[in-house]
């Protein structure tokens, strides 16, 4: 198991939850899972196409768990994130954080989902009752220190 | 010379194709790759401020110039993750 992918299939958090895990030098495991929501500004959404551009999807991760690396040093990460077309309920995207200690790995699992909002090349296209809509969210810089370190001020709020 | 521009998202609607071959000249950036496609789908021009552009899947600037075989890729604003 790859502790990074973008991905088609059905995504499943147990084998992130092991991956992480090993060795016994961790005393926290914190997961995160992103579902698909029936509604969203007032549309009842009927479901949600992901798409990437894949190869440059998966070196965005893999930057973010460099950037989690350096700022909690000593955590295992594992991120998998799905695309192609997702039922309400479906999981879009899970992540494991394990860590000596509870407060950074609940960190790492912020930083990573509102980093993946920030650089990954990902998109949503939303289709709801009435239409569908590609939702346009962050303007992607890898490079913008500022969106970062908001990133890290949220992970540790 | 030439070169393939993947498109994404909604620039991948307005172009009715997520990958295309264009011919650029020698010496040509990526800015140049990404205004003869605004020449060609107009609607595109909003895009200009909000985008992020790529160069063989690294984050490359709009002054990058580019070779011969490369992908050009132009990136709307993201919205991956969830919850």
């Amino acid at each position: 198991m790859d502790p990074i992918a973008v991905t088609t299939s059905v995504l499943q958090l147990d084998p992130l939850i092991r991956l992480v895990s090993n060795g016994g030098g961790h005393g926290a495991v914190a997961t995160f899972i992103g579902v698909v929501r029936d509604n969203n500004l007032n549309r009842r959404v009927t479901h949600l196409e992901y798409e990437a551009y894949k190869p440059m999807a998966v070196k965005a991760l893999e930057q973010i768990c460099r950037e989690a690396d350096r700022e909690w040093p000593g955590t295992r990460l594992a991120v998998h994130h799905r695309i192609g077309s997702l039922a309400i309920g479906d999981a879009s995207i899970v992540i494991a954080a394990a860590s000596a200690h509870r407060a950074a790995a609940f960190a790492v699992c912020r930083y990573v989902i509102e980093r993946v909002k920030q650089i990954v090349p990902i998109w949503k296209h939303e289709f709801f009752e009435g239409g569908e809509v590609w939702i346009e969210g962050a303007t992607a810089n890898p490079e913008d220190e500022t969106a970062r370190l908001e990133a890290v001020r949220r992970a540790c709020a | 010379m030439r070169v393939t521009v993947r498109l994404f998202a909604r620039l991948r609607d307005i172009a009715g194709s997520g990958d295309l071959s264009r011919e650029a000249p020698a010496g040509a950036t990526v800015g140049d790759v990404w205004r003869s496609l605004v020449a060609d789908f107009p609607e595109m021009a909003r895009y200009e401020s909000s985008m992020s552009s790529a160069v063989n899947a690294d984050y490359a600037r709009m002054t990058v110039a580019i070779a011969d075989g490369d992908e050009i890729a132009c990136l709307p604003p993201v919205s991956g993750g969830g919850g």
